[in-house]
């Protein structure tokens, strides 16, 4: 079914165009216009806007800005954002990564977001013509959101404070059994002084594993240390089922692979 | 359905066409303009049959709207032949039996092209991330690697 595309050079006009009914915003289409192949009704519209803003990446001062319409690819490559082009290169194939954009990728139900997992571990906020929201907040209300997203912000993560791993079964690039993010400061003697676990697949959207972010305190990354951490880490999950894994699959190996990555 | 004007290079070839807004590339590609070389496997994105070159990086025409496309220089597999010559790529797909039904054939090259042009010598794990995007259901994946290899090492002898 072919769509209505309306351009418009500033985010403003295409917010206002936004608000008709069954009118979706157009970031890099992987996920819309998939939907609309498949004969998605629900989407009689297709809004973007032009604005050079969108597409920016503005690094200063350890904060980050990346604009809703960079793509993944864009991000991969950012010689300054070597710390995240892990979580970047998560997402598709190649030509997904090319179109894939970050605005889109915080929309995206389980099992993808894979990215706005990492944003969720590295506390982004996600910028609209209305303001800031810290990302928790923005995902939690996301779905009845009618406002253009244009950017997320965030400090750049201290070396070797950042992890992610995705795990899926097809190599090099299948869809998530689930992924993780995590941001872990230590003090000098090496225990956890602070922690963000962010958790993809385990929720229809990511979330965090609040319960294991408190069992990690204080404590130091060895298998001691996390076996807290790993009891706790399912506490409030409700995995997704789909081709991919069971729910059941998921919350198991779920603990598997945080040690794994609280240990590597 | 309103028509909205779109320019783009095809090939090297300006285009300038009226087409309705929403259509996708590959369907402007094939059904409008008539460049076949681009196949519809699953229009979701996930085969990988109708991968194109847009301004140099690798885009699934399947999900791409043509309007967007506007003042774009779009490579084909049908653009790559010079003069009845077939680039090294197609000549290496024949070579090493690279294509059996032919319908994933034209996304690899264009998956592999780019991948060439920015990585000439290629490892083999460069080349399955390369083409982990696009699916064959014939050749078993192992001929089609052989074949960006064997491409990739022609390309450095003639450099050479
Ligand atoms: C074959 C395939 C494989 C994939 N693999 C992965 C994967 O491994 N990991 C993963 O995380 N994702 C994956 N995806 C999903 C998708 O490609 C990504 O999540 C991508 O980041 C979505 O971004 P987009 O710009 O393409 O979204 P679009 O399709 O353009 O938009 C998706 C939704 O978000 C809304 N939206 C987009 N941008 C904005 C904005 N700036 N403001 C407000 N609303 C907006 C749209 O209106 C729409 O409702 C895959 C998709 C396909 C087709
Ligand atoms: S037809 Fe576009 S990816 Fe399958
Ligand atoms: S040769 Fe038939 S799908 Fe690849």
């Amino acid at each position: 079914m072919a769509l209505a595309l309306q351009t418009f050079p500033t985010v403003k006009d295409a917010n206002a165009a936004l608000q008709t009914a069954g009118t979706r915003y157009l970031g890099g289409g992987t996920l819309v216009i998939r939907a609309a192949n498949e004969g998605d009704v629900s989407v009689s519209g297709l809004v973007r806007s032009t604005d050079p803003a969108l597409s920016a990446i503005a690094i200063a001062g350890g904060k980050v800005r990346i604009g809703a319409s960079v793509s993944m690819a864009a991000i991969a490559r950012h010689p300054d954002l070597g710390a995240l082009a892990k979580a970047a290169r998560a997402v598709g194939g190649p030509a997904i990564r090319n179109m894939a954009t970050v605005g889109g990728n915080l929309f995206a139900p389980a099992p993808y977001g894979d990215f706005a997992v990492a944003l969720l571990a590295l506390d982004a906020t996600v910028g609209t013509e209305d303001g800031e929201l810290p990302i928790e907040i923005f995902l939690a209300k996301r779905d009845g959101s009618r406002a253009i997203v244009t950017a997320v912000s965030f400090t750049l993560p201290k070396d070797d404070s950042f992890r992610f791993l995705k795990v899926s079964r097809v190599k090099p690039k299948g869809v998530s059994v689930l992924s993780i993010a995590a941001v872990l400061e230590r003090v000098a003697d090496g225990t956890v002084s602070s922690a963000r676990i962010a958790l993809g697949c385990m929720a229809d959207r990511p979330v965090r594993a609040k319960a294991a972010e408190k069992a990690l305190l204080g404590k130091s990354l060895d298998r001691d240390g996390i076996a807290a951490a790993l009891a706790a880490v399912t506490e409030g999950i409700a995995p997704i089922t789909d081709p991919i894994a069971s729910a059941w699959y998921r919350a198991e190996v779920l603990p598997v692979h945080l040690g794994r990555l609280l240990l590597s | 359905m309103a028509k909205v004007p779109v320019q783009f290079t095809l090939n090297g070839s300006e285009k300038a066409e009226f087409i309705d807004s929403g259509t996708t590339l590959l369907n402007a590609l094939r059904d409008k303009i008539g460049d076949t070389s681009p196949k519809g496997g699953c229009h979701q994105g996930t085969c990988g049959a109708c991968s194109v070159i847009i301004d140099g990086e690798l885009r699934l025409s399947c999900l791409t709207l043509a309007e967007t496309c506007n003042r774009a220089a779009i490579t084909t597999t049908s653009g790559l032949a010079e003069g009845g010559v077939l680039h090294p790529l197609q000549r290496a797909f024949l070579d090493t039996f690279a294509t059996q039904c032919g319908f994933c054939t034209p996304g690899m090259i264009m998956a592999a092209k780019v991948l060439l042009d920015h990585t000439p010598d290629p490892s083999r794990d460069e080349v399955v991330e390369a083409l982990s995007g696009n699916i064959c259901r014939c050749t078993g994946y192992e001929p089609i690697i052989q074949a960006v290899l064997t491409a990739a090492r022609a390309n450095s002898q003639n450099a050479a």
